[in-house]
């Protein structure tokens, strides 16, 4: 799931002005984390009205990041979508940019900041566990992703930092080299650690496009 | 043979040797580090010059060894790969084989939010195994990381690799320094040792497994300056472990930078006898001006 969180309520003021303004959701990722489902539409909403911000309309795209279906479900907002300046969408950094795809001639605003690709742990807590980087390495690694999960993304670690089983930057966040050797470990594999990662080929991460 | 540097041929010839880190300024005065290095002119055999040590900016270690060169002394280049990607790391060797240096330490580097900006972009295209491959084939084989070949001289350096017995998990620190002699590691310079009985226990290990005769090991040391240096090691420098009655030896201590100095002494002396030791690298951080005589008194100097 693409984690985000919104953006600070003040800052998101400065930038919307006097509105009206049209608020979108995502029924996705923005909707289990929080930030841009229903609930969070309607939050918001009231939020912007008690400061005297006038909203036009509100939906949840099914999901943002889906141009074609944006274009069928928002046909029966025009009206409403006609009277907007602005548009604050709800959503992650690509939802943003689909919407403002479909408005040349306003104001697409983001209302979150997109922070990784991760897993819901436990209730409202959430894990990066992936950045994309086109070649998936976690079988190396007990099912564990280094690239992503090592604030140094070393493919030969663990670094000399690592200590409890935390990592040095943070003592919050689990040493993943740490957490790969005892998993190794229980399944008798600790050796395949032994052969050195050759350099990641980062080019596989740097595609744009693809067709199925 | 023909050695590749000073630093490999006393080495070899079984000498104990000593390196001694030199800190770069945080500006552009190449004074700094010549006024360093006059000190330790004669008390070390070669002198590390650090790669933006704890992420902080200062002058490049590229820049300060060919400082060191100018002035007849042997550098130890540092590289990390937090600043640099690969293509910048090799062009880097090349420059500074071209320009004499002869002993590179492959590091992966501090993590960029221990430093003065924490919002930089970490590189982190490889890391320190990663890079003594890369520099090793460069060298041997005569070709660039992607395969693609040296078409002039290739970088004739002596490598080295960074080891800390006191990081977890300690069981598989042995194995890590095994896979850094594969990737090409010669000389190992330890984390700075406090606990001398682990340290003597993680040597054990790699005497077990026969890496002392693969590589050239030195150990570590950092003289405390005083409490407030003991507490940072102790509780807030990642990696080091210093143990409660060092600690409490510094705490205690009418003097403690006399103290300090005294600890290191010690921990010299013991280390000189541990089997496998090929000698000492002294990081006195903002106090090179204490080696000369730790280096006397502890027995080291060869002239």
């Amino acid at each position: 799931m693409i984690v985000t969180k919104q953006k600070n309520f003040e800052e998101l003021l400065c930038s919307l002005g006097s509105g009206p303004v049209f608020l979108m959701g995502c029924s996705e990722c923005a909707t289990l984390c929080h930030t841009g489902g229903k609930d969070e539409i309607r939050a918001m909403k009231a939020a912007l009205e008690k400061k005297n911000i006038s909203v036009a309309g509100c939906v949840v795209l099914e999901p943002a990041c889906h141009l074609n279906n944006n274009k069928r479900m928002l046909k029966e907002y025009t009206k409403e979508l006609g009277r907007s300046e602005k548009i604050l969408v709800l959503a992650c950094g690509n939802g943003v940019q689909t919407v403002a795809e479909l408005f040349a001639d306003k104001d697409v605003l983001a209302g979150t900041d997109t922070l990784f690709l991760g897993e819901i742990t436990r209730v409202n807590e959430f894990d990066k566990r992936c950045m994309q980087c086109g070649e998936c390495v976690v079988d190396f690694f007990a099912g564990l992703c280094p690239v992503s999960r090592c604030p140094k993304s070393m493919l030969n670690g663990p670094c000399g930092g690592s200590s409890g089983g935390k990592c040095e930057i943070n003592s919050e966040l689990e040493c993943i080299w740490d957490r790969a050797i005892q998993e190794l470990k229980k399944k008798g594999k600790l050796q395949v650690l032994m052969t050195i990662q050759k350099p990641k080929d980062w080019s596989k991460g740097l595609e744009m496009k693809r067709r199925v | 043979m023909r050695y590749r540097s000073h630093l490999e041929e006393i080495l070899v010839e079984g000498r104990f040797v000593v390196t001694a880190e030199i800190g770069p300024p945080k500006g552009s005065d190449a004074k700094k580090i010549r006024d360093k290095a006059e000190l330790l002119r004669g008390y070390a055999d070669a002198f590390n010059i650090t790669d933006n040590q704890t992420a902080v900016v200062r002058l490049s270690s590229f820049a300060g060894s060919v400082i060191l060169l100018q002035m007849n002394l042997e550098p130890i280049m540092q590289l990390t790969c937090r600043d640099r990607n690969r293509i910048a790391l090799q062009s880097d060797v090349l420059g500074a084989a071209s320009l004499g240096v002869r002993n590179l330490l492959c590091l992966t580097g501090d993590h960029q939010s221990f430093g003065n900006h924490p919002s930089a972009k970490g590189v982190f295209d490889v890391d320190s195994i990663q890079l003594l491959q890369i520099i090793k084939n460069m060298r041997d084989s005569g070709v660039f990381q992607s395969g693609d070949p040296l078409l002039a001289e290739r970088p004739n350096v002596f490598l080295g690799a960074a080891a800390n017995p006191y990081a977890d998990p300690f069981e598989i620190q042995v194995d890590r320094l095994h896979k850094k002699i594969d990737a090409g590691a010669e000389f190992i310079q330890t984390q700075s040792v406090y606990n001398v009985s682990k340290f003597v226990r993680w040597m054990d290990d790699v005497r077990s497994q026969g890496l002392d005769k693969k590589v050239h090991i030195l150990a570590g040391v950092t003289p405390l300056k005083s409490v407030k240096m003991a507490e940072r090691m102790k509780f807030h420098v990642p990696g080091t472990d210093v143990p409660d009655s060092v600690y409490q030896r510094m705490k205690s201590a009418a003097n403690p930078t006399e103290e300090g100095y005294a600890i290191a002494l010690e921990t010299i002396r013991e280390l000189k006898t541990v089997r496998g030791i090929h000698g000492i690298h002294i990081t006195a951080l903002f106090w090179e001006d204490v080696i000369p005589s730790l280096v006397r008194e502890a027995g080291l100097l060869h002239k």
